[in-house]
């Protein structure tokens, strides 16, 4: 599913190159379920960016789905991340003045599908993670443990690849983070394909594997 | 579903921005109020001074006898050219492009007297034709010169309205009245409708009385004509029917068809075609100031939007996440801007259109409104506004847009 060979990338901040990323050689089956840990400053977040086709590296090759990604332009790019990577941020990234439903079609409506089947998946994947019940309230009207729910299923809309959750339950409380990795071993079970990077360690070892990263590079979980 | 959001999305940041969007679509609107009601005031304008250039008569030409400057088959020049009356059957019959033609004879300080009225005043004789081509239209219950009193020499009098006025009074009707004509008695037959006139020799047409040529040659005895006035078939062969005119009256004359001076022709055909080009360039001067109010306005839309941009770059980043291309953001802030231009011009077309029906209704008493006409917002108008509305919205969104679909999305998912 994701293979990374050589990776490097570095930061130019004017007189000094900063390189974040230095040598990464990473593998990701199908249907693993791995969690990404490190200290602040390791590269986690640079490396969710680029296997998240958020950023390109400097060198080194991505193929995602045996597709090579580092040389895509933007465009093609955008259509990797709408169709292959379905993204769970910390804090959510809701469209604030759209309800859950209107959430969880976005990406459909980037893909192109029709409104009505559109909206036909949504509630589908709504009813999937227990909130069939609230699919016409916005954010605002919802808990955290229901608005990451709501981001779950809109990074199930177009049946990605991969599942790349940063930091998931940063912004929860023990609960609903907990009910949080419960949905996420669901849908591993279920045979999707799940990164997550996390800080917590109640998380990673609920997890396959836990890949380490320290200054750039993968020190443990290869 | 998506428009829908796309509207939802406006209506927010209309609530957060109110104040600055009001305005904007304030200014969009009297953007749109000022090239609408320019170019309607133009057309009106346009349509007014051409029924008045027309007051003159429409397609057509007015020759006198000029004197000649070239020598010719043994004739000096300076020879005075006089048409008589047998001319104007010659020009008919020798040239068919001709549609229609008349001779006139005129004599200034003629007598007219009505019971104690008498004035002095400015006389012509014309055929028939003279009706159409010189627009001397009666008023209901009146006519002008026909074929029948050409032949019968009659006493018959067509007056102008101003003229009518000064022997009959405002309130007094003219018609089957007899008015004397240099101790002659002659029946006024009709009244002529008022109109405007720009062009016009020997005095304006509604100070004129008008007899049969026949009847005036009769009285006065002239040999000659004043002048002629003819109208050809198709107007854009202008040209070439004066080129004709100037070989049959050349033969006959003796004059070199080639030689200008000898007939002298005022091509009101060529004023007319000057005149329409002076006005439509007026009419596009008109058009390029309030056009660039409206961009002015337009500036207002650029600078809401790109406020947008920065707000919203959050928002943008996210959608990028979630693979939004290049053209789903530039779309969205496109449209918005196109609904901000849409709304601010509707509004500006409504208000125009209220404007315009009120000075419609208001009754013409002076003489400048008489010249300004009615404004008139024609089918042109409205779609020169609509398009240049939507250019507006369009380019004042373009380059926000553009900002908006390079923004970073993990610099953007940071921005709070």
């Amino acid at each position: 599913m994701i293979q990374m060979k050589a990776i490097r990338k570095i930061y130019s901040t004017g007189k000094v190159d900063v390189e974040a990323l230095k040598r990464i050689d990473l593998q990701v089956d199908k249907n693993e379920f791995i969690s990404i840990m490190g200290p602040s400053g390791s590269g986690k977040s640079t490396l969710m960016n680029i296997i998240g086709c958020l950023d390109t590296p400097t060198s080194g090759e991505y193929y995602l789905d045996g597709e090579k990604v580092q040389t895509l332009n933007p465009n093609q790019l955008a259509e990797i991340r709408n169709q292959k990577i379905g993204f769970v941020f910390q804090n959510f990234n809701l469209l604030p003045y759209a309800t859950a439903l209107e959430n969880v079609e976005v990406p459909l409506i980037f893909k192109g599908v029709s409104s009505k089947k559109r909206r036909k998946r949504a509630e589908e994947l709504l009813d999937q993670v227990g909130l069939k019940e609230r699919m016409v309230h916005k954010p605002t009207e919802l808990s955290g443990g229901e608005m990451q729910r709501v981001a779950i299923a809109r990074a199930l809309a177009n049946e990605p690849s991969i599942i790349l959750a940063d930091e998931p339950t940063g912004n929860l409380d023990s609960i609903s983070g907990k009910e949080i990795v419960d949905l996420f071993e669901d849908l591993w079970k279920q045979g999707h394909t799940i990164v997550v990077i996390t800080h917590d360690k109640e998380i990673s070892d609920r997890t396959q594997r836990t890949i380490r990263l320290r200054d750039g590079m993968i020190v443990d979980g290869f | 579903m998506k428009g829908f959001l796309i509207f939802r999305l406006f209506l927010r940041d209309l609530k957060k921005q109110r104040k600055r969007i009001t305005l904007t679509i304030m200014a969009i609107a009297w953007g749109t109020i000022s090239i609408v009601l320019l170019l309607s005031f133009g057309e009106g304008l346009k349509r007014s001074l051409n029924k008045t250039q027309h007051g003159l008569g429409e397609d057509i030409v007015i020759m006198w006898g000029g004197q000649t400057s070239i020598p010719y088959q043994g004739l000096g020049k300076g020879r005075r050219i006089w048409f008589i009356d047998e001319d104007v059957e010659l020009l008919k019959k020798r040239i068919p492009q001709i549609e229609y033609i008349s001779g006139e004879y005129a004599r200034w300080g003629v007598s007219l007297t009505y019971k104690k009225n008498t004035v002095s005043e400015h006389v012509t004789g014309v055929y028939p034709s003279f009706k159409d081509m010189r627009a001397h239209y009666a008023e209901i219950g009146g006519r002008f010169i026909d074929d029948s009193d050409m032949k019968n020499k009659r006493r018959v009098i067509f007056l102008g309205n101003e003229l009518k006025k000064r022997l009959f009074g405002e309130n007094e009707d003219a018609i089957g009245k007899t008015i004397i004509l240099n101790n002659i008695p002659f029946t006024v037959i009709g009244v002529m409708i008022k109109k405007m006139q720009m062009g016009m020799y020997g005095g304006p047409d509604w100070d004129k009385a008008t007899i049969p040529a026949t009847t005036f040659k009769t009285i006065f005895g002239d040999k000659y004509l004043d002048d002629m006035v003819y109208k050809p078939k198709d107007a854009s062969k202008a040209e070439e029917v004066k080129k004709e005119i100037q070989k049959v009256l050349g033969a006959k004359y003796k004059f070199d068809p080639k030689d200008d001076k000898a007939l002298s022709l005022w091509d009101v055909i060529e004023g007319q075609k000057i005149f329409s080009k002076v006005l439509l360039g007026f009419h596009i001067f008109l058009g390029i100031i309030g056009g660039m109010t409206l961009l002015i306005a337009g500036v207002g839309v650029a600078n809401i939007m790109y406020v947008a941009v920065k707000e919203r770059t959050r928002e943008i980043g996210i959608k990028m996440a979630l693979g939004a291309k290049r053209f789903h953001i530039m779309s969205q802030f496109l449209l918005e801007s196109l609904l901000i231009a849409i709304l601010g011009g509707g509004l500006g077309i409504v208000i125009s259109v209220i404007i315009v029906e009120i000075w419609g209704a208001i009754p013409v008493k002076t003489d400048w409104m008489q010249w300004i006409g009615k404004p008139v917002i024609s089918v042109e108008i409205a779609v020169i506004t609509a398009v240049i509305l939507g250019a507006i919205g369009i380019l004042s969104g373009i380059f926000p847009s553009r900002k908006a679909a390079t923004v970073n999305p993990i610099e953007s998912l940071r921005y709070e």
